[in-house]
């Protein structure tokens, strides 16, 4: 009797303490809320304008009604860049540019990575610091150097580099491989040394120890790789903008600037339309492969 | 005899062919052969052009006579290239704070709720960072349109005066700022949410015990939790900020006056548009020392934990 009329009062102070912890939590969690609600409101903002004004007509455009809503939605700014033969153009040399040189990528930065991971060279943990110290040059510091190298070889070779689309293939490799590497690295260096010392003792070689053991093992960390490289491929500005010139060698980012904002009057429907399906790649990708996606960011700082 | 003679020298190239198969199957040998590619890569590709640069600068406009330090000295006489100094500086390091400290909070709110919850939320809270820089920003150009400007028409409806988004000079290097920060800070929001989840849920548990209040869990338990990955990300961020190239050229392209013009972009005016590849080269080797001051502290903290972890 007196044991139970003195629980009492202490659990149900020890509810009421609960009890105002989780009402504090509720409105932790409502301010939360609502400030992701802002939050997504600002980050979400530009890509929502692109797609309401790519729906707009040009006369919708330059009256003035409320630009943050659409009176009669069309489609004719999709269909007239979908059906026109430069924008078609930009796009088939943006995706073939990004596909090879993924391609590239993977060729160079994996078996690198497998070398510098597992089988020691002289000078390879200096190679792999180097690699990472790559990674951070940025392209601003090297376009003016490569510009010229690249003019030198068209007077002393004759091989015409600049303005030609395929120059970017030699160009977006200095920035994808070395992060590629490096994140690769991070990956096969995580692989279990017993993994490969069992398939060397089962006759396998190196080629067979890559392909049959540490690819199929670090095939995260290969699509994580292989969505940045395609990505930053897809983006890259500097490099086309001052190599590349004539029209049917642009690609997309570059396309776009320079065709459709020519002149005084900027048909702001169509370049919104074609910043949107430029943009569409890359957001196709993330929304599938999200999680290899923060994988790939987070790899570059965190690993090694 | 004959034969002896004969068979000699063959089987010395058998030895040496062996001896070369030999050097080939030898493991490093092999490794060695694996990273060739990206050897050549990185020495051709890179270091040669960079080394190049600064043979670059030391000629003059027609590349034909050698000036040594000419170029710098023209340059330190220009006002104009004072001003980029000063603005690529404010840009950057204005970015960078904006950038970390909105994605530090917004990391915070992230975490907080319910973790079924924020996957969706850091899905849409990434897609600036996931959108080509280029695009975004023309996204943003018209945004900042002089005449149909969306935020002057949202502004016009509490009464405000219309803005100069890109036309005015302290408005424009705002602008440029807003826009660098809206790309950049979903990468912070993103690595400062990783470090936030490598925090011990028990380092809370024992602070909460001894009493801690929610400033004190932030000041002694999270902060220091996160230090590594916050300094990181913010000297990774200062590097790619301070080399920025595309948000200046799309937006303002350098104007009004150049009052706007960062190294990147101003090297590009100079070196291919204004056709002084040798000056343009100059300008961006500036870039180059703060690059390696950021690139000392990421290198110095990368090798402290590969120490920690072997």
């Amino acid at each position: 009797m007196t044991a139970a009329s003195l629980t009492t009062p202490a659990t149900s102070a020890r509810a009421r303490k609960y009890g105002s912890m989780s009402r504090d939590r509720r409105w932790a969690l409502r301010w939360s809320y609502v400030f992701l609600t802002l939050f997504a409101i600002f980050f979400l903002m530009p890509p929502v304008y692109m797609l309401i004004t790519s729906l707009k007509t040009s006369a919708e455009i330059s009256a003035a009604t409320n630009p943050w809503w659409v009176q009669n939605p069309t489609l004719s700014n999709y269909t007239e860049l979908l059906t026109s033969r430069m924008y078609l153009t930009f796009f088939l040399n943006s995706a073939l540019v990004s596909v090879i040189v993924v391609t590239i990528t993977m060729l160079i930065s994996i078996p690198a990575a497998f070398a510098l991971s597992r089988m020691r060279f002289w000078g390879s943990a200096t190679l792999a610091t180097g690699v990472f110290l790559t990674y951070l040059i940025p392209e601003t510091l090297l376009f003016i150097p490569l510009f010229k190298m690249f003019a030198l070889v068209n007077e002393h070779l004759g091989i015409q580099l600049i303005n030609r689309w395929w120059v970017l293939l030699l160009l977006y490799p200095t920035l994808t491989v070395p992060f590629c590497t490096w994140i690769m690295i991070g990956y096969f260096a995580s692989i279990p040394k017993e993994l490969d010392e069992a398939a060397l003792m089962d006759g396998a070689n190196y080629r067979q120890i890559l392909t049959r053991v540490f690819i199929p093992v670090a095939l995260p960390g290969l699509i994580a790789a292989t969505i940045f490289a395609f990505t930053v491929s897809w983006a890259q500005f500097l490099y086309p903008l001052a190599f590349t010139t004539s029209a049917d060698q642009l690609v997309l980012p570059v396309g776009i600037i320079t065709t459709l904002t020519k002149g005084d009057v900027f048909n702001w429907g169509q370049i919104m339309t074609g910043a949107l399906l430029g943009a569409a790649p890359p957001l196709i990708i993330y929304a599938f492969l999200m999680d290899y996606y923060i994988a790939g960011l987070t790899a570059g700082a965190t690993k090694g | 005899m004959v034969d002896a003679a004969l068979q000699a020298p063959s089987a010395a190239v058998a030895r040496r062919r062996g001896g070369f198969r030999r050097f080939m199957q030898r493991r490093s040998t092999i490794a060695f052969l694996m990273a060739l590619p990206l050897i050549l890569l990185i020495a051709l590709l890179v270091i040669y052009p960079a080394f190049y640069s600064l043979h670059l600068a030391t000629l003059n406009k027609s590349m034909e006579r050698f000036v040594g330090l000419g170029n710098f000295a023209f340059l330190f006489k220009r006002e104009t290239f004072w001003m980029v100094v000063q603005q690529s500086c404010i840009f950057a390091i204005t970015a960078v704070i904006f950038k970390a400290l909105i994605g530090f909070i917004v990391a915070h709110f992230v975490h907080n709720i319910p973790s079924k919850g924020q996957r969706k939320w850091r899905g849409m809270l990434l897609v600036p960072w996931v959108i080509p820089p280029a695009m975004s920003c023309l996204a943003w150009l018209w945004l900042f349109d002089p005449s149909y400007s969306a935020f002057n028409w949202l502004l016009a409806l509490v009464g405000v005066d219309p803005v100069s988004w890109t036309g005015e000079p302290n408005w424009a290097r705002a602008s440029v700022i807003l826009v660098n920060v809206w790309i950049g800070a979903p990468f912070f929001m993103i690595m400062y949410l990783a470090a936030l989840k490598s925090v011990p849920e028990q380092l809370y548990e024992a602070a909460a015990i001894d009493g801690a209040n929610w400033w004190q869990r932030m000041w002694y338990v999270t902060l220091p939790m996160m230090r590594n990955i916050m300094a990181i990300t913010a000297l990774f961020s200062l590097i790619v900020t301070f080399a920025n190239f595309d948000i200046v050229r799309i937006l303002t392209a350098g104007g009004p006056i150049d009052r706007t013009h960062v190294f990147a972009t101003w090297a590009f005016w100079v070196g291919i548009q204004g056709n002084d590849i040798p000056l343009g080269a100059s300008v961006s080797l500036f870039m180059v020392p703060i690059l390696t001051v950021a690139a000392v502290f990421i290198l110095r903290d990368i090798n402290r934990r590969a120490g920690e972890m072997s």
